[in-house]
Protein backbone atom coordinates (compact mmCIF):
# COMPACT_ATOMS: atom_id res chain seq x y z
CA UNK A 1 0.00 0.00 0.00
CA UNK A 2 2.83 2.43 0.86
CA UNK A 3 4.65 1.50 -2.27
CA UNK A 4 1.68 1.74 -4.29
CA UNK A 5 1.08 5.56 -2.55
CA UNK A 6 4.89 6.72 -3.29
CA UNK A 7 4.34 5.37 -6.85
CA UNK A 8 1.66 7.41 -7.20
CA UNK A 9 2.86 10.54 -5.29
CA UNK A 10 5.75 10.59 -7.61
CA UNK A 11 3.32 10.18 -10.95
CA UNK A 12 1.99 12.72 -9.52
CA UNK A 13 5.30 15.04 -8.76
CA UNK A 14 6.60 14.30 -12.25
CA UNK A 15 3.09 15.10 -13.93
CA UNK A 16 2.66 18.56 -12.05
CA UNK A 17 6.33 19.43 -13.47
CA UNK A 18 5.04 19.07 -16.95
CA UNK A 19 1.95 20.79 -16.55
CA UNK A 20 2.59 23.43 -14.52
CA UNK A 21 5.32 24.94 -17.15
CA UNK A 22 2.90 24.29 -20.41
CA UNK A 23 -0.28 26.20 -18.44
CA UNK A 24 2.51 28.63 -18.24
CA UNK A 25 3.71 28.79 -21.56
CA UNK A 26 0.25 28.63 -22.85
CA UNK A 27 -0.68 31.77 -20.96
CA UNK A 28 2.91 33.53 -22.52
CA UNK A 29 1.44 32.36 -25.66
CA UNK A 30 -1.76 33.74 -25.56
CA UNK A 31 -0.17 37.18 -24.91
CA UNK A 32 2.86 36.75 -27.42
CA UNK A 33 -0.21 36.10 -29.89
CA UNK A 34 -2.13 39.38 -29.23
CA UNK A 35 1.26 41.41 -28.89
CA UNK A 36 2.29 40.34 -32.44
CA UNK A 37 -1.07 40.21 -33.97
CA UNK A 38 -0.89 44.06 -32.81
CA UNK A 39 2.22 45.27 -33.53
CA UNK A 40 2.10 43.74 -37.16
CA UNK A 41 -1.04 45.65 -37.23
CA UNK A 42 1.05 48.88 -36.21
CA UNK A 43 -0.46 48.60 -32.49
CA UNK A 44 0.33 48.24 -29.47
CA UNK A 45 -0.83 44.68 -28.12
CA UNK A 46 -1.62 44.43 -24.42
CA UNK A 47 1.09 46.26 -22.46
CA UNK A 48 -0.49 47.17 -19.78
CA UNK A 49 -0.65 44.08 -17.02
CA UNK A 50 2.86 43.71 -15.39
CA UNK A 51 6.32 43.81 -17.51
CA UNK A 52 4.98 44.48 -21.15
CA UNK A 53 1.52 43.01 -20.81
CA UNK A 54 3.03 39.39 -19.77
CA UNK A 55 0.65 39.38 -16.80
CA UNK A 56 -2.68 39.76 -19.07
CA UNK A 57 -3.54 36.04 -19.88
CA UNK A 58 -3.44 35.90 -16.15
CA UNK A 59 -5.50 38.94 -15.80
CA UNK A 60 -8.07 37.34 -18.33
CA UNK A 61 -8.43 33.85 -16.55
CA UNK A 62 -8.93 35.51 -13.19
CA UNK A 63 -11.87 37.73 -14.70
CA UNK A 64 -13.04 34.22 -16.19
CA UNK A 65 -13.10 32.13 -12.59
CA UNK A 66 -14.86 35.10 -11.02
CA UNK A 67 -17.67 35.05 -14.01
CA UNK A 68 -20.96 33.40 -14.17
CA UNK A 69 -21.18 29.99 -15.72
CA UNK A 70 -24.30 29.68 -17.69
CA UNK A 71 -25.80 26.89 -19.07
CA UNK A 72 -28.35 27.42 -21.23
CA UNK A 73 -31.78 25.63 -20.29
CA UNK A 74 -32.28 23.79 -23.59
CA UNK A 75 -28.81 22.63 -23.39
CA UNK A 76 -27.36 18.68 -22.47
CA UNK A 77 -25.95 19.60 -19.74
CA UNK A 78 -23.46 16.28 -18.79
CA UNK A 79 -22.61 17.22 -22.08
CA UNK A 80 -22.06 20.78 -22.48
CA UNK A 81 -19.84 20.92 -19.08
CA UNK A 82 -17.77 18.31 -20.54
CA UNK A 83 -16.80 19.40 -23.50
CA UNK A 84 -14.60 22.04 -22.34
CA UNK A 85 -13.65 19.53 -19.87
CA UNK A 86 -12.53 17.24 -22.98
CA UNK A 87 -10.86 19.78 -24.97
CA UNK A 88 -8.53 20.74 -22.08
CA UNK A 89 -7.57 17.11 -21.14
CA UNK A 90 -6.96 15.98 -24.50
CA UNK A 91 -4.81 19.01 -25.32
CA UNK A 92 -2.79 18.52 -21.91
CA UNK A 93 -2.48 14.88 -21.99
CA UNK A 94 -0.55 14.99 -25.36
CA UNK A 95 2.13 16.72 -23.89
CA UNK A 96 2.74 13.23 -22.18
CA UNK A 97 5.13 11.65 -24.67
CA UNK A 98 6.59 15.36 -26.25
CA UNK A 99 10.49 14.78 -25.65
CA UNK A 100 11.94 18.13 -24.51
CA UNK A 101 15.28 16.26 -23.83
CA UNK A 102 16.54 12.79 -24.56
CA UNK A 103 15.54 12.45 -20.96
CA UNK A 104 13.20 15.07 -20.02
CA UNK A 105 9.88 13.40 -21.07
CA UNK A 106 7.20 12.03 -19.15
CA UNK A 107 6.52 9.09 -20.99
CA UNK A 108 8.82 7.39 -23.72
CA UNK A 109 6.48 5.24 -25.36
CA UNK A 110 7.26 3.00 -28.47
CA UNK A 111 4.50 4.90 -30.49
CA UNK A 112 4.75 7.99 -29.43
CA UNK A 113 3.73 9.81 -32.56
CA UNK A 114 0.58 7.46 -32.83
CA UNK A 115 -0.29 8.43 -29.64
CA UNK A 116 0.28 11.98 -30.13
CA UNK A 117 -1.94 11.88 -33.13
CA UNK A 118 -4.59 9.58 -31.78
CA UNK A 119 -4.90 12.47 -29.41
CA UNK A 120 -4.97 15.43 -31.19
CA UNK A 121 -7.43 13.53 -33.27
CA UNK A 122 -9.48 13.14 -30.49
CA UNK A 123 -9.73 16.99 -29.95
CA UNK A 124 -12.65 17.86 -32.27
CA UNK A 125 -14.45 15.43 -29.47
CA UNK A 126 -14.86 18.36 -27.27
CA UNK A 127 -15.41 20.89 -30.27
CA UNK A 128 -18.31 18.51 -31.71
CA UNK A 129 -19.86 18.01 -27.95
CA UNK A 130 -19.66 21.43 -27.36
CA UNK A 131 -21.43 22.31 -30.48
CA UNK A 132 -24.08 19.81 -30.19
CA UNK A 133 -25.17 20.14 -26.25
CA UNK A 134 -25.31 23.82 -27.02
CA UNK A 135 -28.58 23.34 -28.32
CA UNK A 136 -27.99 26.61 -30.56
CA UNK A 137 -27.78 27.03 -34.00
CA UNK A 138 -24.45 28.95 -34.48
CA UNK A 139 -22.70 26.35 -32.03
CA UNK A 140 -23.81 23.82 -33.82
CA UNK A 141 -22.97 24.66 -37.38
CA UNK A 142 -19.37 25.55 -36.04
CA UNK A 143 -19.31 22.34 -34.88
CA UNK A 144 -20.38 20.63 -37.83
CA UNK A 145 -17.85 23.26 -39.80
CA UNK A 146 -15.44 22.11 -37.18
CA UNK A 147 -15.56 18.39 -37.20
CA UNK A 148 -15.43 17.94 -41.06
CA UNK A 149 -12.11 20.78 -41.47
CA UNK A 150 -10.23 18.53 -39.18
CA UNK A 151 -10.99 15.08 -39.92
CA UNK A 152 -10.13 16.67 -43.80
CA UNK A 153 -6.65 18.16 -42.96
CA UNK A 154 -6.24 14.73 -40.50
CA UNK A 155 -5.87 12.69 -43.29
CA UNK A 156 -3.25 14.93 -45.18
CA UNK A 157 -1.20 14.94 -41.73
CA UNK A 158 -1.06 11.28 -40.89
CA UNK A 159 0.16 11.00 -44.89
CA UNK A 160 3.02 13.30 -44.06
CA UNK A 161 3.62 11.84 -40.84
CA UNK A 162 4.11 8.62 -42.99
CA UNK A 163 6.74 10.27 -44.95
CA UNK A 164 9.08 11.31 -41.68
CA UNK A 165 7.90 7.13 -40.73
CA UNK A 166 9.19 6.54 -43.96
CA UNK A 167 12.68 7.91 -43.42
CA UNK A 168 13.05 7.14 -39.83
CA UNK A 169 11.62 3.53 -39.02
CA UNK A 170 10.42 4.03 -35.82
CA UNK A 171 7.55 5.42 -34.33
CA UNK A 172 9.23 6.69 -30.89
CA UNK A 173 9.71 10.44 -30.58
CA UNK A 174 13.15 10.38 -29.30
CA UNK A 175 14.37 8.40 -32.06
CA UNK A 176 12.59 10.60 -34.87
CA UNK A 177 14.37 13.32 -32.95
CA UNK A 178 17.74 11.40 -33.01
CA UNK A 179 17.66 10.49 -36.47
CA UNK A 180 17.63 13.73 -37.69
CA UNK A 181 21.21 14.35 -35.77
CA UNK A 182 23.03 14.10 -39.84
CA UNK A 183 19.83 16.92 -42.11
CA UNK A 184 16.97 18.09 -40.46
CA UNK A 185 14.01 16.73 -42.00
CA UNK A 186 12.65 19.52 -43.37
CA UNK A 187 15.07 20.09 -45.98
CA UNK A 188 14.44 16.67 -48.00
CA UNK A 189 10.96 17.11 -47.26
CA UNK A 190 10.44 20.60 -47.51
CA UNK A 191 7.18 20.42 -49.20
CA UNK A 192 5.62 18.20 -46.55
CA UNK A 193 6.44 21.01 -43.78
CA UNK A 194 4.82 23.43 -45.42
CA UNK A 195 1.98 21.28 -45.92
CA UNK A 196 2.02 20.37 -42.44
CA UNK A 197 2.57 23.66 -41.06
CA UNK A 198 -0.70 24.65 -43.27
CA UNK A 199 -2.46 21.55 -42.03
CA UNK A 200 -1.98 22.13 -38.35
CA UNK A 201 -3.20 25.91 -39.08
CA UNK A 202 -6.57 24.10 -40.32
CA UNK A 203 -5.95 21.41 -37.48
CA UNK A 204 -6.02 24.10 -34.36
CA UNK A 205 -8.99 26.15 -36.36
CA UNK A 206 -6.26 29.33 -36.91
CA UNK A 207 -6.51 31.63 -38.96
CA UNK A 208 -7.00 31.04 -42.84
CA UNK A 209 -8.79 28.31 -41.07
CA UNK A 210 -11.09 29.38 -38.26
CA UNK A 211 -14.78 29.03 -39.96
CA UNK A 212 -15.73 27.09 -37.00
CA UNK A 213 -15.68 29.91 -35.18
CA UNK A 214 -15.79 32.69 -38.05
CA UNK A 215 -17.32 35.86 -35.94
CA UNK A 216 -19.12 37.11 -38.87
CA UNK A 217 -20.67 34.30 -39.38
CA UNK A 218 -21.40 32.20 -36.60
CA UNK A 219 -20.66 34.85 -33.47
CA UNK A 220 -18.51 32.49 -31.85
CA UNK A 221 -18.77 28.86 -33.32
CA UNK A 222 -18.61 26.30 -30.54
CA UNK A 223 -18.03 28.75 -27.59
CA UNK A 224 -21.21 30.60 -28.45
CA UNK A 225 -23.02 29.53 -25.64
CA UNK A 226 -20.00 29.18 -23.19
CA UNK A 227 -19.22 31.76 -20.44
CA UNK A 228 -16.69 31.79 -17.65
CA UNK A 229 -14.00 29.58 -16.79
CA UNK A 230 -15.90 26.93 -19.28
CA UNK A 231 -14.61 29.59 -22.18
CA UNK A 232 -11.35 29.83 -20.89
CA UNK A 233 -10.80 26.28 -20.45
CA UNK A 234 -12.01 26.05 -24.45
CA UNK A 235 -9.29 29.14 -24.82
CA UNK A 236 -6.70 27.04 -22.97
CA UNK A 237 -6.89 23.73 -24.57
CA UNK A 238 -7.25 25.61 -28.21
CA UNK A 239 -3.85 27.02 -27.41
CA UNK A 240 -2.20 24.17 -25.74
CA UNK A 241 -3.40 22.63 -28.95
CA UNK A 242 -1.78 24.92 -31.06
CA UNK A 243 1.58 24.46 -29.21
CA UNK A 244 1.70 21.25 -29.62
CA UNK A 245 1.34 21.45 -32.93
CA UNK A 246 4.15 23.46 -33.38
CA UNK A 247 5.83 20.70 -30.54
CA UNK A 248 5.17 18.17 -33.23
CA UNK A 249 6.43 20.53 -36.60
CA UNK A 250 9.85 20.78 -34.72
CA UNK A 251 9.92 16.84 -33.62
CA UNK A 252 9.01 15.49 -36.97
CA UNK A 253 10.73 18.40 -39.17
CA UNK A 254 13.19 20.86 -37.76
CA UNK A 255 15.17 18.25 -35.35
CA UNK A 256 13.20 18.50 -31.81
CA UNK A 257 15.60 19.41 -29.19
CA UNK A 258 18.74 19.01 -31.50
CA UNK A 259 21.24 22.33 -31.82
CA UNK A 260 21.49 23.86 -35.36
CA UNK A 261 24.51 22.14 -35.86
CA UNK A 262 26.52 19.96 -34.07
CA UNK A 263 29.40 22.61 -32.63
CA UNK A 264 30.29 24.08 -29.69
CA UNK A 265 28.84 27.51 -28.76
CA UNK A 266 25.51 25.76 -30.14
CA UNK A 267 25.87 22.15 -28.56
CA UNK A 268 26.33 24.23 -25.28
CA UNK A 269 23.00 25.32 -24.90
CA UNK A 270 20.86 23.38 -23.32
CA UNK A 271 18.40 20.38 -25.10
CA UNK A 272 15.33 21.97 -23.73
CA UNK A 273 16.28 24.89 -24.57
CA UNK A 274 16.55 24.27 -28.26
CA UNK A 275 12.99 22.75 -28.71
CA UNK A 276 11.14 25.66 -26.82
CA UNK A 277 13.37 28.33 -29.37
CA UNK A 278 11.91 26.00 -31.99
CA UNK A 279 8.54 25.83 -31.05
CA UNK A 280 8.43 29.76 -30.28
CA UNK A 281 9.95 29.88 -34.22
CA UNK A 282 6.82 27.74 -35.09
CA UNK A 283 4.44 30.04 -32.70
CA UNK A 284 5.91 32.94 -33.99
CA UNK A 285 4.92 32.28 -37.88
CA UNK A 286 1.39 30.65 -36.57
CA UNK A 287 0.94 34.53 -35.17
CA UNK A 288 2.16 36.43 -38.10
CA UNK A 289 0.09 34.06 -40.44
CA UNK A 290 -3.08 35.40 -38.31
CA UNK A 291 -2.19 38.74 -39.43
CA UNK A 292 -2.05 38.92 -42.86
CA UNK A 293 -4.54 36.10 -43.81
CA UNK A 294 -8.22 36.35 -45.05
CA UNK A 295 -10.49 33.90 -43.80
CA UNK A 296 -10.91 30.82 -46.57
CA UNK A 297 -14.73 30.29 -47.72
CA UNK A 298 -15.58 27.19 -47.08
CA UNK A 299 -15.72 25.10 -49.99
CA UNK A 300 -12.65 26.70 -50.88
CA UNK A 301 -10.80 25.12 -47.69
CA UNK A 302 -12.26 21.41 -48.50
CA UNK A 303 -11.04 21.37 -51.99
CA UNK A 304 -7.32 23.07 -50.56
CA UNK A 305 -7.85 19.76 -47.81
CA UNK A 306 -9.14 16.86 -50.55
CA UNK A 307 -7.87 17.80 -53.79
CA UNK A 308 -4.73 19.73 -53.74
CA UNK A 309 -2.90 17.92 -50.12
CA UNK A 310 -4.39 14.93 -49.86
CA UNK A 311 -2.91 14.06 -53.93
CA UNK A 312 0.69 15.88 -53.59
CA UNK A 313 1.27 14.12 -49.76
CA UNK A 314 0.85 11.17 -51.17
CA UNK A 315 2.51 11.45 -54.75
CA UNK A 316 5.51 12.47 -52.56
CA UNK A 317 5.07 9.66 -49.80
CA UNK A 318 6.05 7.05 -53.20
CA UNK A 319 8.31 10.16 -54.24
CA UNK A 320 10.01 9.43 -50.62
CA UNK A 321 9.89 5.71 -50.44
CA UNK A 322 11.17 5.65 -54.03
CA UNK A 323 13.92 7.23 -53.06
CA UNK A 324 14.74 5.55 -50.37
CA UNK A 325 14.28 2.04 -52.03
CA UNK A 326 16.46 2.64 -55.14
CA UNK A 327 19.34 4.28 -53.06
CA UNK A 328 18.83 1.44 -50.48
CA UNK A 329 18.63 4.17 -47.43
CA UNK A 330 15.49 2.51 -46.00
CA UNK A 331 16.02 2.48 -42.56
CA UNK A 332 16.82 -1.08 -41.20
CA UNK A 333 13.86 -1.97 -39.00
CA UNK A 334 15.07 -5.69 -37.14
CA UNK A 335 10.26 -6.79 -36.41
CA UNK B 1 -5.54 29.50 -65.03
CA UNK B 2 -2.48 30.57 -66.51
CA UNK B 3 0.81 28.95 -66.17
CA UNK B 4 2.54 31.81 -64.32
CA UNK B 5 -0.41 32.28 -62.05
CA UNK B 6 -0.10 28.31 -61.17
CA UNK B 7 3.43 29.03 -60.36
CA UNK B 8 2.70 31.70 -58.23
CA UNK B 9 -0.41 29.80 -56.63
CA UNK B 10 2.35 26.45 -56.24
CA UNK B 11 5.47 28.38 -54.52
CA UNK B 12 3.22 30.56 -52.38
CA UNK B 13 4.29 33.56 -53.93
CA UNK B 14 1.92 35.95 -52.42
CA UNK B 15 1.80 34.34 -49.11
CA UNK B 16 5.52 35.14 -48.60
CA UNK B 17 5.64 38.20 -49.62
CA UNK B 18 2.82 38.67 -47.24
CA UNK B 19 5.04 37.26 -44.59
CA UNK B 20 7.69 39.33 -45.49
CA UNK B 21 5.46 42.52 -45.07
CA UNK B 22 4.09 41.43 -41.78
CA UNK B 23 7.86 41.00 -40.29
CA UNK B 24 8.84 44.68 -41.74
CA UNK B 25 5.85 46.19 -40.28
CA UNK B 26 6.42 44.56 -36.70
CA UNK B 27 9.29 46.24 -35.91
CA UNK B 28 8.13 49.61 -36.70
CA UNK B 29 6.80 52.19 -34.80
CA UNK B 30 2.97 51.46 -33.86
CA UNK B 31 0.84 54.56 -34.97
CA UNK B 32 -1.26 54.21 -31.79
CA UNK B 33 -0.54 55.88 -28.75
CA UNK B 34 -0.77 54.72 -24.87
CA UNK B 35 -4.36 56.51 -24.68
CA UNK B 36 -4.70 56.79 -20.80
CA UNK B 37 -1.23 57.84 -20.49
CA UNK B 38 -0.24 59.52 -23.33
CA UNK B 39 -2.91 61.65 -25.25
CA UNK B 40 -3.28 62.65 -28.93
CA UNK B 41 -3.27 66.17 -29.67
CA UNK B 42 -6.51 68.62 -29.22
CA UNK B 43 -7.42 71.92 -31.65
CA UNK B 44 -7.88 74.59 -29.42
CA UNK B 45 -11.43 74.41 -31.09
CA UNK B 46 -12.44 71.32 -29.62
CA UNK B 47 -15.72 71.13 -28.20
CA UNK B 48 -15.55 69.41 -25.22
CA UNK B 49 -16.75 69.67 -21.83
CA UNK B 50 -18.61 72.78 -21.15
CA UNK B 51 -17.58 75.44 -18.67
CA UNK B 52 -19.11 78.81 -17.27
CA UNK B 53 -15.94 81.45 -17.54
CA UNK B 54 -15.57 84.49 -14.41
CA UNK B 55 -13.59 87.74 -15.14
CA UNK B 56 -10.00 87.84 -14.16
CA UNK B 57 -11.90 89.65 -10.55
CA UNK B 58 -13.82 86.54 -9.60
CA UNK B 59 -17.65 88.09 -10.83
CA UNK B 60 -19.20 85.68 -13.14
CA UNK B 61 -19.42 86.69 -16.95
CA UNK B 62 -22.72 85.51 -17.66
CA UNK B 63 -25.36 88.29 -18.23
CA UNK B 64 -28.19 85.57 -18.20
CA UNK B 65 -29.14 86.93 -22.03
CA UNK B 66 -30.58 83.83 -22.15
CA UNK B 67 -29.22 83.76 -26.48
CA UNK B 68 -27.92 80.21 -25.42
CA UNK B 69 -30.48 78.79 -24.36
CA UNK B 70 -32.48 79.93 -27.39
CA UNK B 71 -30.02 79.04 -29.84
CA UNK B 72 -29.57 75.49 -28.35
CA UNK B 73 -30.99 72.93 -30.91
CA UNK B 74 -31.32 69.93 -28.21
CA UNK B 75 -32.88 72.31 -25.57
CA UNK B 76 -30.13 71.07 -23.14
CA UNK B 77 -29.84 74.82 -21.32
CA UNK B 78 -32.22 76.01 -18.94
CA UNK B 79 -31.61 79.35 -17.08
CA UNK B 80 -33.22 81.25 -14.29
CA UNK B 81 -31.89 84.74 -13.62
CA UNK B 82 -32.97 87.71 -11.17
CA UNK B 83 -31.54 91.09 -10.22
CA UNK B 84 -28.98 90.93 -7.86
CA UNK B 85 -29.15 93.89 -5.16
CA UNK B 86 -26.10 96.26 -7.03
CA UNK B 87 -28.91 95.97 -10.28
CA UNK B 88 -26.83 93.65 -12.18
CA UNK B 89 -29.00 90.92 -13.77
CA UNK B 90 -27.31 87.25 -12.75
CA UNK B 91 -28.40 83.76 -13.44
CA UNK B 92 -29.94 82.28 -10.43
CA UNK B 93 -29.88 78.95 -12.36
CA UNK B 94 -28.07 77.78 -15.01
CA UNK B 95 -28.57 74.07 -16.05
CA UNK B 96 -27.18 71.48 -18.79
CA UNK B 97 -28.39 68.63 -19.70
CA UNK B 98 -25.14 66.55 -20.92
CA UNK B 99 -26.60 63.88 -22.41
CA UNK B 100 -29.36 65.54 -24.05
CA UNK B 101 -26.43 68.28 -25.41
CA UNK B 102 -25.00 67.31 -28.58
CA UNK B 103 -22.44 69.67 -28.28
CA UNK B 104 -22.77 71.59 -31.77
CA UNK B 105 -21.14 74.46 -30.26
CA UNK B 106 -23.80 77.00 -30.81
CA UNK B 107 -24.27 78.34 -27.08
CA UNK B 108 -20.38 79.27 -26.91
CA UNK B 109 -20.67 81.16 -30.57
CA UNK B 110 -24.25 82.74 -29.38
CA UNK B 111 -22.94 84.13 -26.34
CA UNK B 112 -22.00 87.66 -26.40
CA UNK B 113 -19.17 87.56 -23.48
CA UNK B 114 -17.60 84.92 -23.47
CA UNK B 115 -19.19 83.05 -20.91
CA UNK B 116 -20.00 79.57 -22.03
CA UNK B 117 -17.57 77.75 -23.44
CA UNK B 118 -16.87 74.31 -24.28
CA UNK B 119 -13.33 73.43 -23.37
CA UNK B 120 -11.38 70.69 -24.64
CA UNK B 121 -11.66 68.14 -21.60
CA UNK B 122 -13.69 65.30 -22.80
CA UNK B 123 -13.06 62.93 -20.33
CA UNK B 124 -15.95 63.04 -17.99
CA UNK B 125 -18.07 59.77 -18.38
CA UNK B 126 -19.51 59.51 -15.09
CA UNK B 127 -20.96 56.23 -13.40
CA UNK B 128 -24.56 57.43 -13.03
CA UNK B 129 -27.03 59.64 -15.12
CA UNK B 130 -27.31 61.93 -12.20
CA UNK B 131 -24.10 63.15 -12.68
CA UNK B 132 -24.69 64.68 -16.01
CA UNK B 133 -27.14 66.84 -15.15
CA UNK B 134 -24.55 70.01 -14.71
CA UNK B 135 -26.03 72.94 -12.50
CA UNK B 136 -24.29 76.21 -12.34
CA UNK B 137 -22.19 75.27 -9.52
CA UNK B 138 -20.66 72.16 -11.09
CA UNK B 139 -19.85 74.54 -14.74
CA UNK B 140 -18.80 77.11 -13.00
CA UNK B 141 -16.31 74.90 -10.82
CA UNK B 142 -15.03 73.51 -14.50
CA UNK B 143 -14.64 77.06 -15.43
CA UNK B 144 -12.32 77.51 -12.78
CA UNK B 145 -10.64 74.12 -13.64
CA UNK B 146 -10.20 75.16 -16.84
CA UNK B 147 -9.51 78.58 -17.12
CA UNK B 148 -6.63 78.73 -18.27
CA UNK B 149 -6.68 76.43 -21.07
CA UNK B 150 -9.97 78.24 -21.82
CA UNK B 151 -8.60 81.74 -22.30
CA UNK B 152 -5.86 80.34 -24.40
CA UNK B 153 -7.82 78.31 -26.67
CA UNK B 154 -10.18 81.21 -27.48
CA UNK B 155 -6.98 83.77 -27.85
CA UNK B 156 -5.88 81.49 -30.28
CA UNK B 157 -8.79 80.88 -32.22
CA UNK B 158 -9.80 84.97 -31.99
CA UNK B 159 -8.66 85.31 -35.66
CA UNK B 160 -10.90 83.12 -37.30
CA UNK B 161 -14.65 83.83 -35.75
Amino acid sequence: MIEYLQILGQEIYKIIFLLVPILVSVAMIVWLDRRVWGLVQKRRGPNVVGPFGLFQTLADALKYIFKEIIIPASANKVVFILAPIVTMTLALVAWAVIPMSENLVLADINVGILYLFAVSSLGVYGIIMGGWASNSKYPFLGAIRSAAQMVSYEVSIGIIIINVLLCVGSLNLNEIVIAQKELWYVIPLFPMFVIFFISALAETNRPPFDLPEAEAELVAGYQTEYSGMMYAMFWLGEYANILLMCAMGSILFLGGWLPIMDVYPLNAIPAPLWMILKILFLFLLFALIKAIVPRYRYDQLMRLGWKIFLPFSLIYLVLTASFLFYFDKLPKVSI
Amino acid sequence: MNFSRLLKTIFLVEFIAGLYMAIKELFRKSKTINYPFEKGPISPRMRGEHALRRYPNGEERCIACKLCEAVCPAQAITIESSERSDGSRKTTRYDIDMLKCIYCGLCQESCPVDAIVQGPNFEFATETREELYYNKEKLLQNGDRWESVLAKNIKMDKPYR
